[in-house]
């Protein structure tokens, strides 16, 4: 459990997903992706391994992945064979709402 | 957050892609990426606090903007038309600067030449260190256009722009055969939005670095340019350019937004006409906004333009919507929220608002609105109108009146071309309402004419006492009204 502020970058510690947070309630947050908890992104990881079979969803560079209640945003920056999930709860891509380019 | 993300997630997934060009050059998403690296290098090699950029569009406008991102100092591109005083106390203001410019363009000013930063930014040379991704830090200082006095530095962090990007555009959105042409100067914030936009939808950029119809029409057919934005001004000149030259066909053309100043409502009609394929969006924002924060949509102008009902035909001079990460309201003098069809100050809340310059407090409130000085209404549909600014509002003998609703009326008139209008001083009332208006070719109008036009159709209190017949009106190169300007004139000797 961390305190996850938005801006922080985290990486999965069993495949290559990479995530920005986007938005995050305050106090402590257990991020994890493919079942193993996500990792700061310099730091070091021995867990290995692959994506545990339950969390294996996998995720997609660009989309914004959220949770139910809508308060936690993470956005994928790099694609991986694992699903993300916050407390236990897996995040789903958020629906892109269609704009018009405006610039 | 840094705007180098966005960058770097396009390098990664379609780096092969050609991010921006311009003439016979351009660069790849990864060859962006790598020239924004190398020029970082150079730039925290310097020292120096920020990079300015004095120039036209060129590969070297986001090669910089990238590489400020990457360095961690603040992007300033600066109006190449200010005079050589006015560039130097700018300079003075944002010293010690990495001033980027071609070798021409200022004499006796330590600069390096845009050509050399290119070569030496493509040269392969090692890249910085890595970006910080703190989302305060500064991405962008821009210079007001100063129409009301002293340009103030408009503070756009990290934070504001990563947030309207991912509040607006979908990664990876576009087609790798989409282009968008961008033709509004670099030191315009639709510039900078522009570069970002198509960066993280994987857009094709093409620069057009000075405006003419003429050039923009043949830029947009040679180059298959499937995306534009335009200020109201060029858009005036481009249905003018297309309809003399009998050849409207823009076949490649999908969508053309435009933004920066009040749109006439023939000219967006005719444009219609004249491109009927074409999806038009209107985009309502301020530099202190980060770009963007209301859309009128392609749907919304069919709608408005095909209808026989008044108050949806409105909408096509409308703002349309706020963007869903924007919440806004029109406030009263006194704060409080206004109901629909109530006139007051335009008031927005979002990640992407800023509301911040250099050395002044911020105008944002402790509970996160921005008040913009703007003056709209909403309608029932929600719908955003605009009523001019504030400031410019005229108060005669403590009735506020609106030089929008004046100079709409105005322009009905089939004699006049153009009109502004302003408060004037005056013993008896405070301020007077003023009218300057622009004739049509071939056609004459005098200030009887236009009182009495005006006194028939609005309250008598808004009929101009004063009515001065010009040339032309002084607008700034992005096509805003420099109303101080028309006042200047209308003290100064009939």
């Amino acid at each position: 459990m961390t305190e996850v502020k938005v801006g922080t970058r985290l990486r999965s510690a069993v495949c290559d997903t990479e995530v920005m947070v986007i938005a995050a309630p305050a106090g402590d947050l257990e991020l994890s992706c493919g079942g193993s908890p996500m990792v700061g992104l310099d730091e070091e990881s021995s867990a290995g391994g692959a994506p545990s079979a339950d969390a294996a969803g996998g995720t997609q560079m660009g989309k914004r992945y959220t949770n139910d209640a809508g308060d936690i945003e993470l956005l994928c920056t790099k694609a991986g064979a694992g699903s993300i999930a916050a407390g236990g709860e897996i995040l789903v891509p958020k629906d892109a709402k269609p704009l018009p380019s405006s610039d | 957050m840094n705007l180098m993300m966005l960058l770097d997630m396009a390098a990664s997934a379609f780096g092969d892609r050609v991010a921006v060009h311009n003439g016979d050059d351009e660069l790849t998403y990864k060859g962006l990426y790598d020239a924004a690296g190398a020029a970082a290098a150079e730039i925290v090699a310097s020292g120096c606090e920020r990079v300015a950029l004095l120039d036209v569009n060129s590969l070297a406008v986001p090669v910089a903007l990238f590489a400020s991102a990457w360095a961690g100092v603040p992007f300033v591109p600066l109006n190449y038309r200010l005079t050589p005083s006015e560039l130097e106390a700018l300079l003075a203001r944002i010293a010690p600067a990495y001033l980027i410019a071609r070798s021409d363009a200022v004499e006796g000013i330590d600069a390096v030449d845009r050509d050399e930063f290119l070569a030496r930014a493509t040269a392969g040379g090692p890249v910085a260190e890595p970006w910080s991704m703190d989302p305060e830090s500064i991405a962008v200082l821009l210079f007001t256009s100063g129409t009301t006095g002293e340009p103030k530095a408009a503070v756009l962090r990290h934070r504001h722009l990563v947030s309207y990007i991912l509040g607006s555009v979908e990664f990876a959105s576009a087609d790798a055969s989409d282009a968008a042409l961008v033709s509004v100067p670099p030191y315009h914030v639709a510039g900078i939005a522009a570069i970002a936009s198509s960066v993280y939808a994987g857009r094709r950029i093409v620069q057009l670095d000075s405006f003419t119809p003429e050039r923009w029409a043949d830029l947009a057919r040679a180059e298959r340019i499937t995306n534009a934005m335009v200020v109201p001004t060029m858009l005036v000149r481009i249905v003018d350019a297309l309809e003399q030259s009998g050849d409207s066909k823009l076949p490649d053309l999908r969508a053309l937004s435009y933004g920066g100043g009040k749109m006439p409502l023939p000219v967006i009609e005719a444009a219609m006409r004249l491109l009927p394929d074409v999806d038009f969006t209107n985009a309502y924002g301020l530099t202190e906004t980060s770009s963007t924060i209301a859309v009128l949509t392609p749907d919304d102008h069919r709608e408005a333009a095909s209808s026989t009902d008044p108050a949806v035909r409105r909408r096509l001079s409308s703002l349309g919507k706020p963007l869903p990460g924007i919440e806004l309201e029109i406030r009263g003098p006194g704060g409080e929220a206004l109901g629909a069809g109530e006139t007051g100050e335009i008031c927005v809340r979002g990640e992407q608002i800023s509301g911040e310059y250099v050395g002044l407090p911020s105008r944002v409130g402790d509970d996160g609105w921005f008040p913009t000085r703007d003056a709209g209404w909403l309608d029932d549909g929600g719908y955003l109108h605009l009523d001019g600014r504030i400031d410019d509002v005229i108060v005669r003998g403590g009735e506020n009146i609106s030089p929008g609703e004046v100079e709409a009326v105005i322009l009905e008139h089939e004699a006049v071309a153009d009109c502004a209008v302003v408060g004037v001083p005056d013993e008896q009332w405070g301020e007077a309402v003023a009218a300057v208006v622009v004739a049509r070719a071939g056609r004459t109008v005098t200030a009887d004419d236009i009182h009495e036009w005006v006194r028939s159709r609005l309250r008598s209190s808004r009929a101009p006492q004063l009515v001065a017949v010009r040339d032309e009106l002084p607008y700034n190169e992005t096509g805003k009204l420099l109303r101080r300007r028309v006042r200047d004139d209308l003290a100064g000797p009939p």
